[in-house]
């Protein structure tokens, strides 16, 4: 492997790591402003692919010979390597899926029709990407339940109280994103962990937008059920994961049937493998899983404190330069904010902005970012944002403030 | 290299700025709600047909320059055609977008549509041209009709 720049020292030269960075769009260096659509991958995961494919590609858990045991060697190192990231109990509570909408439809699907039943209720948020509506949508669908869905203020921040007020003893599961991806708001999920558990609600996290940017220690938030999805942090697309508590994953009956998700089957009826095998019918996508725990290691090298520090520093940075483009409103102004900024510009629609701003090298992601509520909520047709990775810098925001000048030179 | 005076042209600028014949069209006998959701454009478009021709055409919405502009032009350009005509210079409209960047774009035959012919350097933008045409092919032949372009 070899070893990145990119160390707690200096992620100025992180950018390096990147293979996908070092090219030209339009005849112009690209500054790449869309990671939380997906992120761009360092050359270790690059490498922890192919090095799989090239030597220990395999089946898992189903052969004795050196390369299956090869590849579930390594795939269920990746398991232990996500287990210590997220800080969980045990890697019986790792599941690998295929991305958090999959590990969301998991827990709405076997938990929710095993434990939501008529006039029961299940609580999201306004500002809930679809994957963390649709499948509660469902769900409420499906059993009869009552879908409660907690509002956010002008700021994009959640209503407190209205929080408060709408959990009661019918609510079964509280589903809540730990970061925004349309607005950047930082949900404060201990304390809403807390709340519902007070009235005996379990609560999901969606820590899409999370898990890139800051430590998450599921003990610690004392989560029930936590998701991402590998491709923002790093890792390759199509795995994703989903923790649950021991108890409640045990409890909770097989989401997909089939080959290795079973102990004994006879054509009449099977039973269930163990956690977490139980969870993850078929052949799982082993490259995946190894590559994630390379990004995950990639990322750890360097450091949540560094990573944390040095975002923060390039995200205000753009927040304060777009305070001063004329005619732009930010969508979404909560005090705790991640490493996203949303935006309109008077006049001119999301798609120029996002076309200008290509034209000039710069990527950023312009719709409805998969949260048409909250586009609803502030009355604007789509926003464009841009969305920071550890790779970025100051100069980045520096091409981004130029491409908005050339948007509102031509379009304004 | 797609450049961006080839899409963003005078016209088409000066059409997004002042749509033309935009507003609501009391006396319309048919009318179409166009929607792409992937971007959440939004584009009404009311006509009066009489005798089988446009005699007139307006459209609400919103959308960007592209789809604006598209759908300030389209207005002028049907006004006054045959229905038949209409749906004709849509069919064709939509090849031209769909042909090679490298070939030409017979100007005439289009009049200010040809303005267009930019945007097909522009894959992901195409829809935004289109969503007025296929809104206003819904009010023609099925008054009432949503369409959704995605
Ligand atoms: C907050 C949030 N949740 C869930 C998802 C869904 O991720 P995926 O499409 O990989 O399942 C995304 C990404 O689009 C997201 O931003």
């Amino acid at each position: 492997m070899t070893e990145g720049a990119g160390t707690a020292r200096d992620l100025s030269l992180a950018r390096a790591d990147f293979p996908a960075l070092a090219q030209q769009v339009h005849g112009r260096p690209l500054v790449y402003l869309d990671n939380a659509a997906t992120s761009q991958k360092p050359r270790a995961v690059i490498e922890a692919l192919v090095h799989y494919y090239e030597r220990d590609n395999a089946n898992v858990h189903r052969g004795v010979h050196v390369l299956s045991e090869r590849a579930t060697a390594g795939y269920e190192a990746a398991r232990e390597t996500v287990r210590a990231f997220l800080n969980a109990r045990s890697v019986a509570e790792i599941i690998f899926t295929r991305n958090a909408t999959e590990a969301i439809n998991l827990v709405a699907r076997s938990y929710g029709d095993a434990f939501v039943g008529p006039g029961d209720e299940v609580v999201v948020t306004a500002m809930e990407h679809h994957s963390n509506l649709v499948p509660w949508q469902q769900l409420c669908a499906r059993v009869g339940a009552t879908l409660r869905a907690v509002p956010i203020d002008d700021r994009g921040e959640l209503d407190r109280e209205a929080f408060a007020a709408v959990l009661g003893e019918r609510t079964r599961i509280v589903a809540v994103t730990h970061v925004s991806n349309a607005l950047g708001t930082v949900n404060p999920v201990a304390e809403l962990i807390a709340e519902a558990h007070r009235v005996g609600a379990h609560v999901l996290v969606d820590g899409s937008q999370a898990v890139a940017h800051m430590p998450v220690d599921v003990r610690a938030l004392d989560a029930d059920f936590y998701v991402f999805t590998g491709h923002k942090l790093y890792g390759p697309t199509g795995i994703g994961v989903l923790y649950g508590r021991e108890t409640l994953l045990d409890a909770m009956p097989p989401f997909l049937g089939g080959g290795d998700m079973i102990r004994t089957v006879t054509l009449e009826a099977s039973t269930w493998a163990d956690l977490p095998n139980k969870f993850e019918a078929g052949t799982p996508h082993i490259a995946g899983a190894i590559g994630l725990a390379a990004a995950i290691d990639y990322v750890t090298r360097i450091g949540f404190e560094a990573i944390a520090a040095h975002e923060h520093e390039v995200v205000a940075r753009a927040v304060e330069a777009l305070r001063q483009v004329e005619g732009l409103r930010l969508i979404g102004e909560p005090r705790e904010r991640g490493s996203l900024v949303s935006f309109v510009m008077d006049g001119i629609h999301p798609h120029d902005i996002g076309t200008i701003a290509d034209s000039e090298g710069v990527a950023i992601r312009t719709g409805h970012h998969c949260a048409q509520p909250i586009m609803d909520r502030y009355g604007v047709p789509a926003t464009a944002r841009a969305s920071f990775a550890l790779y970025n810098q100051a100069s980045d925001v520096d091409a981004l403030v130029r491409a908005l000048e050339r948007v509102r030179r031509l379009m304004g | 290299m797609s450049d961006l005076s080839e899409l963003y042209q005078d016209l088409i600028l000066d059409h997004n700025r002042r749509p033309r014949n935009f507003g609501e069209l009391p006396d319309a006998t048919c009318h179409a709600d166009g929607h792409n959701p992937l971007c959440g454009d939004r584009v009404v478009v009311a006509a009066r047909i009489e005798d089988g021709i446009i005699r007139d055409i307006r459209f609400t919405g919103s959308g960007c320059a592209i789809s604006k502009a598209s759908a300030s032009l389209m207005t002028e350009a049907v006004r006054e055609r045959r229905v038949a005509e209409a749906l004709e210079l849509f069919d064709r409209f939509q090849a031209m977008l769909t042909t090679p960047t490298g070939q030409p774009v017979d100007a005439e035959a289009f009049g200010k549509l040809a303005v267009f012919a930019g945007v097909r350097e522009f894959p992901m933008r195409v829809k935004c041209a289109t969503l007025a045409w296929h809104t206003l092919k819904a009010a023609l032949l099925q008054p009432g009709g949503v369409v959704r372009t995605e």
